[in-house]
């Protein structure tokens, strides 16, 4: 790829100030040589004019600052989600709208199944919007009685399985006494299993094992072809275990010449101390390539706010609820923050709740006095709560947000009725505000907890509509531009990778997003629907239409 | 319900950071004595094993001098506990270090979906010097009370670091913070291992100070003929005036059949047999608080 290619589109939305729009750009070698009009990039010599892209709009290529490759791994099972949803192929799968058609489409998978023994599992269930009914094990037993059946709920945090899969797990039986099993009037469990410390008994027998969270080749291969569909060419993976063997799965996998997407993986901090984490995380990095950067750790604080496990400052939950859990103590944050400074490791803390993201604010000023860096862009993940003075905090000291718009779509309604009431439902995932305290932006999917695909979640931020379709913090939106920079350039600099990557500008690497229609020029409501045709990534050309 | 007899007995250890929580952890394997203790340290935690302790490291796991081992069980607790009851030889007895942040009663309630071990005791460390301080904490308050809360045993660590009158305040307050639960007070750990893990076997009867322990604690073991409603011995032991930290032992009942009695503070088991061992009882307590004259002479052996 020595030669020079310039391509000629309708439009092209290069996030560079100087030139925000322009007609042409010049790629050589998988980089930018150069954005503007032919003109101004004839001088750099022969080159190629492809004018495929006549019609087509190119933005940067997207960047999802905050999913799990799992979501690959995940689309081998049943799709049973209340929303249309798009699989690694191209098919779009009808939402389910009742319980009896998720039993349905579950009949329908088990029917074309061989193997007697295979579990058979479903995921992405969402009774919150099926007047929350419940679904026990006698339902899921219609579907089959010999073979075990799991199904893992939208949150990820309710797991219904039917009689033969508590049969395996030795808990079909009377006297379970646990707060996460339910019991019925026979005094068995239900077959509904809420939090994981219930369902890990379980999972294993149904499909979903313990190293669920760490994506396998196929899943990989499957989540890149998402990717290309949603016009993202860089995707963090935040929390992998990052094992000997799965890194060097990605390290083959994200080598092969047709791999369309950069991976960004995080190490997650548990199962080790934070002096082993650092110390390991700082190893890994060491092995990054292009395609591959690892050497980044995520914390996780709190739990989440639908499971009432986020921490909460007074005065609590609107419900009542008791406070959530801490993921990890305070103390344990701080070790981890000094040593990942000093060591300069960044490091993405998961907060969902108020409390949790004031905990990590409070822990990481004194750890940032003592440990003075000053480009370190830790960066606060979901931080749904956050309040005005929270952000004013984060931007005096130096770090980025990754919001999580999707979900004041997905979980607005209830967080409104139900877990946080109206005030701060209307405060969650305050884009605005953050920016005016000049928190550097990104906003995310965490996919496969709602679909990837940054232009939806661009829509998300600057419409903030609820599925029952409210407005739900009005002050909190943002415009198009700002939304559409944070999909790209701020997520890019959540990253360390705004030197590389997020806009269309000479040096940078060739990755963009190829669009049938213009974000900038259609309705704002009309953001989410415009078509993808696919990626250009290190100057290759991925059409989704050919994956 | 009967107790299985392969049921492997495992305790769980919780409490915040700093309480010494890995102190009491070598204090056990150091004073194990015989006993083959399988310890598993938090997904957090460091194995930070005193050096003179360890006789081979592999692939994380640390053997002890005398049949011990310790190794970290990272994300998978029960996955780990599952490796170690089919491990061949199995251990006698799993000690569990949760988290700093844990609430040990959901740790409980996991194992309890376990097949093949029993949970037997949760209990919880404070440090005597700031645990009120913690307990008033916005951050970690409500997780510190929620752990008491599930505690059976109260260990109050570091207790020579406070007076006399402030350990009269602590314990009130912890009375309050941890109604089902036993208190015994210690300095760098030194709870001897039957009250933490109960007793293996029943010695010849008798009274005798715990060697390990700065003779802080003592135990009494006797041999009781009578018949007995085994339930309500079984709640007196547990909930009475007796000093009763841990109890174990083989009562018969007034219908002629022998069981098994288990108290680890305030809670208390009775179930019957399916064999018929000797009746015989012991009874660990903090030392001038364990009433052996009571406790003969409710079991009608004085």
């Amino acid at each position: 790829m020595t030669g020079t290619t310039i391509y000629a589109a309708r439009k092209i939305i290069t996030m560079n100030p100087n030139q925000p729009e322009v007609s042409h750009v010049a790629v050589r070698e998988g980089r930018i040589l150069g954005a503007g009009s032919l003109a101004e990039l004839e001088p750099w010599g022969d080159y190629e004019l492809d004018t495929r892209f006549a019609d087509k709009v190119l933005m940067p290529g997207m960047i999802e600052g905050h999913a799990h490759t799992m979501e690959g791994t995940l689309w081998r099972n049943v799709y049973v989600g209340w929303f249309d949803r798009m699989d690694p192929d191209g098919k779009v799968w009808d939402g389910v709208k009742s319980i009896e058609g998720v039993l349905d489409r579950l009949s329908e998978a088990e029917a074309q199944m061989t193997d007697a023994d295979t579990p058979l599992s479903g995921w992405s269930l969402d009774p919150i919007y099926m007047d929350n009914q419940r679904v026990s094990r006698q339902d899921l037993d219609k579907v089959s009685t010999t073979r075990p059946i799991g199904v893992l709920h939208a949150s990820g945090h309710i797991l219904n399985v039917n009689s033969k899969a508590l049969e395996q797990a030795g808990l079909l039986k009377p006297g379970v006494n646990h707060p996460g099993i339910p019991l019925g009037d026979d005094g068995m469990p239900t077959g509904e299993l809420y939090g994981p410390d219930a369902m890990t008994p379980v999972a294993g027998f149904v499909g979903y094992d313990r190293a669920m969270t760490d994506c396998d080749e196929r899943g990989l291969l499957d989540y890149a072809k998402l990717c290309v569909r949603a016009g993202v060419t860089t995707s963090t993976d935040l929390a992998a275990r990052l094992t000997d063997d799965s890194v060097s799965m990605m390290l083959d996998v994200t080598a092969r010449n047709r791999f369309p997407l950069r991976v960004v993986p995080l190490r997650i901090f548990f199962g080790m101390t934070a002096e082993e984490c650092v110390e390991y995380t700082k190893a890994l990095k060491e092995q990054s390539t292009d395609l591959l950067r690892l050497g980044r750790i995520k914390a996780v604080a709190d739990g989440s706010i639908q499971g009432f496990s986020a921490r909460m400052r007074w005065p609590g939950y609107h419900n009542g609820a008791p406070n959530g859990l801490w993921y990890t103590a305070p103390d344990q944050m701080s070790e981890l923050y000094n040593r990942a400074l000093a060591a300069g490791i960044q490091v993405h803390t998961h907060t969902n709740g108020d409390q949790a993201t004031q905990m990590a604010l409070d822990v990481f000023e004194p750890a940032l006095r003592a440990n003075p860096s000053p480009d370190h862009r830790f960066t606060i993940q979901h931080c749904q709560l956050a309040d005005a003075a929270q952000f004013a905090k984060m931007g005096k000291l130096g770090m980025c947000v990754n919001l999580f718009a999707n979900h004041h779509f997905y979980w607005g309604d209830e967080h409104y009725r139900l877990t946080v009431g109206p005030e701060r439902a209307m405060r969650m995932n305050a884009t605005r505000t953050a920016l005016a305290a000049n928190v550097p932006l990104a906003i995310h999917s965490d996919a496969p907890v709602t679909p990837l695909g940054p232009l939806f979640t661009a829509w998300a931020a600057v419409n903030r509509i609820t599925a029952s379709g409210r407005t739900q913090g009005e002050g909190e939106k943002i415009g198009v531009d700002q939304a559409l920079y944070a999909i790209t350039m701020g997520a890019a600099y959540t990253l360390h990778l705004d030197a590389e990557l997020g806009s269309i500008e000479i040096g940078k690497r060739a990755d963009f997003a190829v669009l049938d229609d213009d974000p900038t020029a259609v309705d704002a409501m009309a953001l989410k629907d415009i078509p993808v045709w696919g990626t250009v990534q290190g100057g290759r050309i991925f059409p989704a239409a050919e994956l | 319900m009967r107790v299985p007899s392969y049921s492997i007995p495992v305790t769980v250890i919780g409490g915040y950071l700093g309480a010494g929580k890995t102190t009491l952890v070598n204090h056990l394997l150091r004073n194990a004595d015989g006993r083959r203790l399988a310890v598993l340290v938090n997904e957090f935690g460091s194995i930070a094993i005193d050096e003179d302790l360890i006789e081979a490291e592999e692939d994380g796991l640390i053997s002890i001098a005398g049949g011990c081992i310790c190794c970290s069980f990272g994300n998978d607790l029960i996955g780990a506990i599952n490796d170690l009851r089919t491990s061949d030889p199995a251990p006698e007895h799993i000690v569990v270090e949760t988290s700093g942040v844990a609430l040990p009663g959901a740790v409980v309630a996991s194992l309890g979906l376990m097949d093949g071990i029993r949970p037997d005791g949760t209990v919880v460390l404070v440090d005597a010097e700031t645990v009120l301080k913690q307990v008033a904490d916005d951050y970690i308050g409500d997780t510190i009370t929620r752990q008491l809360a599930d505690a059976e045993i109260v260990v109050i660590n570091k207790r020579d670091l406070i007076s006399d009158s402030a350990a009269t305040r602590l314990t009130d307050r912890l009375t309050a913070l941890a109604p089902h639960a036993v208190q015994i007070e210690t300095d760098f750990g030194k709870v001897p291992l039957d009250a933490v893990l109960g007793a293996v076997e029943t010695p010849s009867s008798g009274t005798r100070s715990g060697g390990h322990s700065d003779a802080l604690f003592e135990s009494i073991a006797l041999n009781p003929t009578a018949r007995f409603d085994v339930a309500a011995i079984a709640e007196h032991l547990a909930t009475g005036p007796l000093g009763v930290v841990r109890a174990k032992g083989y009562l018969t009942g007034s219908d002629g059949q022998v069981w098994l009695v288990q108290t680890v503070g305030k809670r208390w088991q009775a179930e019957p047999l399916d064999h018929q061992p000797d009746p015989q009882l012991v009874c660990i307590g903090a030392k001038g608080q364990l009433d052996s004259g009571g406790i003969a002479a409710l079991l009608q052996t004085a």
